[in-house]
């Protein structure tokens, strides 16, 4: 499109030449929303947050500078301790399982099977729910005088424990549960449709020559797949990031601080706590976070070669 | 990497004739029903759609009993006496912490967050993507890689902000103020489709319409919207579906009286007033998740396609 649209106002242009920034109007008057977006939401809200993460704003915002004692609190808090350690904890377990799972289902569900809808439609369902209907359920399902603990103890294991809501020690893994429940069936998905995008005669030649299946998949056909694995990598780690829905609604936080996570202290120390400065600066950490797993990956991506 | 060792016996009994006999029967070869590779394969499957399907049906089961019978029996056992009394108390009468008129104000909420946003961030993202993909100007791609990166920006980072600006427009608190939110967050997701989808239709349509003189609203309504009734399902779907689910804008940018469905059943059930009457919670969790069911269940492969392209253009 690039030569019809460089000039869109063709003919006109020899009569009377308007100023650069009129030609291509509408384009640039449709194009106002995500100006604004982008700008002024995406960059002046970032720069706004980080910028008043160095002030000591309390209930409502304020230019009182105290470089980075925010920050020396922040991380001198118990709880966003904690959250971090939550964080990192469910982050990693949450990205190993969903990418083994997920690639797992996909490969089983590509073996040309019988019912391949029926399984894809069951695996994905819960991504379709909210995290609070989510955490909502597991909630009711690991709830200790009920649930899975209760209903295996009367077959007849007495001593069975399995009350991760109640134990602080092990809550973490209770959302983990819940988590990978409502998540890695869009893994799923996605890795199947990268298993599909394999060239069949891929597969009939490492059969021809004899190479197991395992070999051919862990050898051939992941690497292969590294775009795949790229992405979902970036939408799982960018999720994880985001995790609150489901604390708030599974644990509230509790038992205690046990299962607090980042995203919650910001909010509550925003919005309830009434300590903006520390909000700002527990945000700010949360971008840092972001950015640290982002930037290689963009410079990876389109680092080398230009892209339009 | 034990298991998929197991299935190549399976597998490549399955293909091991690939095209031998062109005139012969077609299909895959017939295999043994019970081969230890199919037992592995479906057994495995069959574990895993347990876990998957086994939360669904508890709800359901227990939002079918009376509360005397959880107390007792086991939350997997089928309801003895099936009872709707749980989702009319779900629906009408369940309380908050605020007010006891149970989901359907939530739900009633949602709905008028919902409708006016999935327009709106519709509208609006078409036609960005439409001006990124057919009448690009100096600094438009620079606007839409912020934007694209925006998207990973966590949310913690802008709500405040976001707040500031609501207030300056005098719409904190309302229903518009969380629909501009809805309409900011959807947009980087849902240009990236539009402008992808319309990159991808001919461009000599696009020339033929210049030539005819058509600018760029006219060529924006006749030739591209009615040709990309698919994109514009799959973002309906995608944003009904984020929208709906949506808990942190709900309560971060609306009022009590305005909170959507998500926020209202959370409040319902996390509530520590009162006897936990589990049934009603259950009922009202599955009546929260109705909606975005109902259209994966109906879209199907759409669905998919939303969450795939969504996904892996990212």
């Amino acid at each position: 499109m690039p030569s019809v649209t460089d000039t869109p106002s063709g003919p006109r242009t020899r009569t009377a030449r308007p100023s650069q920034l009129f030609r291509n109007l509408n384009a640039k008057l449709a194009s106002i929303p995500m100006i604004l977006t982008a700008m002024g939401v995406f960059v002046g809200g970032t720069i706004w947050t980080v910028v008043y993460s160095f002030t000591d704003s309390k209930l409502l915002p304020r230019e009182r500078w105290i470089g980075f004692d925010q920050y020396e609190r922040l991380w001198g808090t118990n709880r966003w301790l904690i959250s971090i350690e939550n964080l990192l904890i469910y982050g990693s377990l949450s990205l190993i399982f969903s990418l083994v799972i997920g690639f797992l289902l996909a490969a089983l569900l590509d073996q040309k099977i019988r019912f391949e809808d029926a399984f894809r439609t069951i695996f994905l369902y819960p991504f379709a729910l909210s995290f609070i209907v989510t955490g909502l359920v597991w909630q009711w399902l690991l709830n200790p005088d009920f649930g899975v603990q209760s209903v295996i103890r009367a077959l007849g294991w007495e001593s069975f424990d399995f009350d991760p809501l109640y134990n602080p020690q092990i809550v973490i893994y209770g959302v983990l549960i819940a988590g990978l429940w409502q998540g890695t069936g869009l893994i799923m998905c996605l890795m199947l449709a990268g298993l599909r995008g394999i060239d069949e005669d891929i597969w009939k030649a490492s059969r021809i020559d004899g190479i197991p299946m395992w070999k051919t998949y862990l050898f051939i056909v992941i690497p292969m797949m590294r775009p795949v694995f790229v992405t979902t990598l970036v939408l799982i780690t960018s999720g994880i990031v985001k995790l609150y829905d489901l604390i708030v609604a599974q644990t509230g936080g509790g038992p205690g601080i046990a299962s607090e996570v980042p995203a919650k202290y910001v909010y509550d120390l925003m919005f309830q706590a009434q300590n903006l400065g520390q909000g700002f600066a527990a945000s700010t950490m949360m971008l840092l976070t972001v950015a640290i797993i982002l930037i290689p990956w963009a410079y990876l991506e389109f680092g080398g070669k230009r892209r339009g | 990497m034990a298991n998929p060792a197991t299935l190549s016996a399976a597998v490549a009994a399955a293909d091991a004739i690939p095209g031998a006999d062109p005139g012969g029967p077609r299909g895959a070869r017939p295999r043994r029903a019970l081969s230890r590779g199919n037992v592995f394969l479906y057994g495995t499957l069959l574990v895993a759609a347990l876990y998957y399907a086994l939360p669904l049906y508890v709800m359901i089961v227990t939002s079918l009993k009376g509360m005397p019978e959880i107390r007792l029996g086991n939350i997997f056992a089928p309801p003895v006496e099936v009872t709707f009394q749980p989702w009319v108390k779900a629906w009408g009468e369940a309380c908050t912490g605020l007010n006891c008129d149970g989901l359907s104000r939530g739900f009633w909420n949602s709905v008028r967050i919902l409708v006016p946003s999935v327009i709106l961030s519709i509208a609006v993202a078409s036609v960005n993507g439409y001006a990124l993909a057919n009448w690009r100007f100096r600094g438009s791609e620079t606007f839409f890689v912020i934007l694209i990166f925006g998207a990973f920006i966590p949310y913690q980072v802008m709500l405040y902000p976001l707040v500031i600006i609501l207030r300056e427009l005098g719409i904190y608190g309302t229903l518009w103020g969380l629909i501009l939110v809805h309409t900011i967050f959807g947009m980087p997701i849902l240009t990236l489709l539009f402008r992808n989808y319309f990159t991808s239709i001919p461009e000599e349509l696009f020339k033929a319409a210049r030539v005819d003189g058509a600018g760029f609203w006219a060529i924006y309504f006749k030739i591209m919207m009615p040709m990309s009734l698919p994109i514009f399902v799959v973002a309906t779907i995608i944003q009904v579906t984020g929208i709906w689910n949506d808990f942190l804008f709900g309560v971060v940018y609306t009022r009590p009286e305005n909170y959507p469905m998500t926020v209202q059943l959370n409040n319902i059930v996390n509530s520590v007033q009162g006897v936990k009457e589990y049934n009603v919670n259950m009922a009202a969790t599955l009546l929260t998740g109705l909606v975005p069911l109902a259209i994966y269940f109906v879209s199907g492969k759409l669905f998919v396609r939303g969450i795939a392209a969504g996904a892996v253009k990212g």
